[in-house]
């Protein structure tokens, strides 16, 4: 299968700021792929350089197969893009500013707008000054929907949205995919990348920590289990992978790194397992390990 | 991909692409803006021969003006030279230098407004994120100002054609080539700077820098042919003798400069990343010790100050030198000596002309208020002003902020503005400090019609602008015209004292300071009572 974008080692700074240090990235087409990382990571920074609206310093990166920056223009008539913070000119009405987008693009399906429209209870005559966040949001998103274009790059898109509008950005992003369109979505809600995504990349200061689907990132976590026990537990604590055990009486808890999951499970048969429930490890805990890295690995590099 | 949309995809080549979906844009947003620019433009060139031929009826009346003219200095530091005695040939000296400085300043805005304005406010990243070529938003820009400163030269050339076709078409082109030398002047300036303020501040200062240098070059020789005159576009339009035996060549000079500066904000603009400068903005303290609503209004408005404090001291310095050659002017014809003691008043020449410029100062000083007055209405519509609000700041408090510098800043201004006047001219400071205060109380009144309309009716607010341009035209074109007494009359600049050499009248002084504070009480109480808009 062809990739959508492809991105490695990219670099970006400003002045002394490296915003982007040796960034990978890689979005196969039809996918939807998740994109996340803390405030400040270069999530945004990396998008715009995907749409050629800045330069990158150093790297190599390919959006439908061609270079971001000197083909921006044959990239972009393929291409969908939401900010996060959608501003519109005071004096235009909000259905002016939709098909502007949509003809600054391929083109737009009248009848999927009009139908979009309708979904995201828009009012599309309404000027751009009297809109409120979520409404202008809806504004770009309409547009996004509605454009004859093979990739969307959603940057934060729902941030201002109620979450029934929530749900029906969700059924969007689940069409556009039905239809083989690529969807490249930064967002900080993980419910809904757990529920949109086929895969997720994750960064941090400005280089790719971990990429994949949801079921081999969770390979490489930990699952939580907890489980009552016939007779006393025998030898976990040893076990390579066991973390955080916690024993009262007959009752274990601990966390265990998936891919030791096995070993475990066969420690604890042999004392006889009354009762057990063991939990995946989700998104946000996947995610919430990689925030308190930062954390710690910020406070390294301060001593 | 259905046939509608191939039918509107974007054509041209890839730099360029989107270009006409962006113009269109553009002059969809501009769909007011451009035309009153335009038209208050063409209508102050195209009334200008009816007034002159009022006052100067037959050519005999015209020969003498002209003869007149050509020894005085000081006027032609305002004006330009006189170079010939048709009526087209006055029209185009009283009114070139300023219809070429409104041609610019309209260039200069609608560029800015279409480049860094949209980068600054963030639209353009969604913009540029369609198919649109990296030099498509400035050719836009520029063709937005090109449309306007064709219709102004159509206008023009349609308007005058009476007086003469050639000199017509000759003045028409050299007014909107100015305003194109001004707008790819902004279109370089809007590639340096990372704000549209800085980028539109540069832009007329160096407008500014045009005028005084054609007012330095005009004011030491009589035919436009000094090197200063030369050096500016201001001066071109003065040097291609529109009505007065056209120097056509002077048009490729317009031409040049456009192309010259347009090309390098090509170059630029293909060079950098979107919403970078190559000026970037130094990074700010880490630690703010900014107090409070008052000392944020003077943080935001101290630039602007800063700004036109210079631009007054330098006037004032510039128009103090210029004051003793005013004795050179009126000679005997009874209509000009009128129309001078109109616009200055009674005793001496030198000191009618330092009143006329006194009273110009106040004028611009009007607009200083009102920029100042609107950062409110700004700050609010932008939504700036809602977390202020939302701190324990009272509404009132935030807006005294503001209006402690709007206000404040008028009689900095006008200080600055005397202490010019009276270094430029050697003598008499007292009297000319003076003079410049007692225009405060006038603008205060226009600072107050500002306050008034924020506070009541803040989604027309933008019609302060509209008072302070009353304001100007009763006070530059009024004392030409013969217009009634009544309408004179509705300027608070009309009821002043003339300063220096009049004598000093406490009563309108103190009656427009309590019209003033009653007109910014009554805003206040509005702003206090009324919804804050989002």
């Amino acid at each position: 299968m062809t990739k959508a974008i492809s991105v490695s080692g990219l670099h970006k700074s400003f002045g002394r700021t490296h915003a982007l240090d040796g960034l990978d990235l890689d979005v196969e087409t039809g996918e939807v792929h998740g994109f996340l990382g803390p405030n400040g990571s270069g999530k945004s920074t990396t998008l715009r350089v995907l749409l050629g609206l800045l330069r990158a310093d150093s790297g190599a990166a390919r959006v439908l197969g061609r270079d971001p920056w000197t083909d921006a223009v044959e990239i972009h008539r393929r291409i969908a893009y939401v900010p996060g913070d959608v501003t519109l000119w005071r004096n235009l009405s909000g259905g002016e500013v939709i098909d502007l987008y949509g003809r600054l693009r391929g083109g737009l399906d009248p009848r999927r707008r009009a139908e979009l429209v309708e979904r995201f209870e828009l009012d599309p005559a309404k000027k751009g000054r009297t809109y409120s966040k979520g409404n202008r949001q809806k504004v770009a998103l309409v547009a996004a929907f509605a454009s004859d274009v093979d990739l969307l790059i959603l940057d934060e898109p729902t941030s201002g949205l109620d979450p029934l509008m929530e749900e029906v950005f969700q059924r969007c992003v689940a069409e556009e995919r039905e239809r083989g369109r690529t969807v490249l979505l930064s967002s900080h809600i993980l419910s809904e990348v757990e529920e949109l995504c086929d895969r997720v990349s994750i960064i941090r200061r400005g280089r790719t920590v971990e990429s994949g689907s949801l079921a081999e990132l969770r390979h490489l976590t930990r699952t939580s289990v907890s489980a009552e026990l016939v007779g006393p537990p025998n030898g976990l604590a040893g076990l390579p992978g066991v973390h955080d055990l916690d024993v009262r009486g007959r009752r274990v808890r601990f966390q265990v790194d998936t891919d030791k999951l096995d070993a475990v499970l066969r420690s604890l048969s042999e004392s006889g397992v009354r009762s057990l429930t063991s939990t995946p490890p989700t998104l946000e805990e996947l995610f919430l390990r990689h925030y308190q890295d930062e954390a710690t690995g910020s406070g390294v590099t301060v001593r | 991909m259905s046939a509608a949309a191939l039918a509107v995809r974007p054509a041209g080549s890839r730099e360029l692409a989107g270009t006409g979906t962006l113009l269109r844009l553009a002059l969809r947003r501009d769909r007011v803006m451009i035309p009153v620019w335009v038209a208050v433009n063409a209508l102050m060139v195209l009334s200008m021969p009816h007034t002159l031929k009022g006052l100067y009826g037959t050519p005999a009346e015209r020969a003498d003006l002209v003869a007149r003219m050509a020894g005085n200095s000081s006027l032609r530091a305002m004006v330009g030279p006189v170079l010939g005695d048709s009526l087209g040939a006055l029209t185009a000296w009283r009114v070139g230098v300023y219809a070429g400085a409104l041609a610019a300043a309209t260039g200069l805005l609608v560029v800015v407004r279409h480049t860094r304005d949209e980068e600054e406010s963030g639209r353009q990243e969604l913009v540029a994120s369609g198919a649109v070529g990296r030099r498509a938003p400035l050719t836009a820009a520029l063709l937005a100002a090109a449309v306007a400163n064709g219709a102004l030269a159509l206008l023009v050339t349609a308007g005058l054609a009476g007086q003469g076709a050639a000199g017509a078409l000759a003045f028409g082109l050299g007014v909107a080539g100015v305003g194109m030398v001004f707008a790819t002047m902004a279109a370089i300036v809007a590639q340096l700077t990372e704000s549209a303020r800085l980028a539109r501040g540069l832009t007329a200062a160096v407008l500014g820098a045009a005028f005084v240098l054609r007012a330095a070059g005009d004011s030491g020789a009589d035919d436009g042919s000094s090197p200063l005159t030369w050096a500016s576009p201001l001066g071109w339009l003065t040097n291609l003798r529109a009505f007065a035996g056209e120097r056509w060549w002077v048009l490729g000079l317009f031409a040049g400069a456009v192309l010259v500066q347009g090309a390098v904000a090509y170059a630029l603009a293909g060079r950098r990343d979107l919403g970078m400068s190559f000026l970037p903005s130094r990074p700010g303290p880490a630690a703010g010790r900014l107090g409070g609503a008052g000392a944020l209004a003077w943080r935001l408005q101290r630039g602007g100050v800063l700004g036109w404090g210079t631009g007054f001291l330098l006037a004032g310095l510039v128009y103090g030198g210029m004051a003793e050659g005013a004795a050179d002017l009126v000679g005997d014809n009874e209509s000009a000596r009128e129309v001078f003691r109109r616009m200055g008043g009674q005793s001496g020449l030198t000191d009618a002309f330092l009143a006329a410029m006194v009273g110009i100062l106040g004028l611009v000083a009007a607009l200083y208020v009102v920029a100042s007055v609107l950062r409110l209405h700004g700050e609010e519509t932008s939504g700036r002003a809602e977390p202020v609000l939302a701190g324990a700041v009272g509404r009132l408090r935030w807006a005294a902020g503001h209006l402690a510098v709007a206000f404040g800043g008028v009689v900095l201004l006008m200080l600055l503005a005397g202490a010019g006047l009276a270094l430029g001219h050697g003598e008499r400071a007292g009297a000319l400090l003076g003079a410049c205060l007692v225009q405060v109380p006038a603008v205060w009144v226009i600072g107050g019609i500002a306050v008034l309309l924020y506070g009541l009716a803040p989604g027309a607010a933008v019609a302060a602008w509209g008072a302070a341009g009353a304001v100007l035209l009763i006070g530059w074109v009024g004392p030409a015209l013969d217009v009634p007494r009544a309408v004179l009359d509705l300027s608070p600049f009309g009821h002043l004292p003339k300063l220096p050499g009049g004598g000093m009248e406490w009563a309108p002084v103190l009656v427009l300071t309590a019209l003033a504070a009653g007109l910014v009480a009554a805003g206040l109480a509005g702003l206090r009572r009324r919804d804050m808009t989002t």
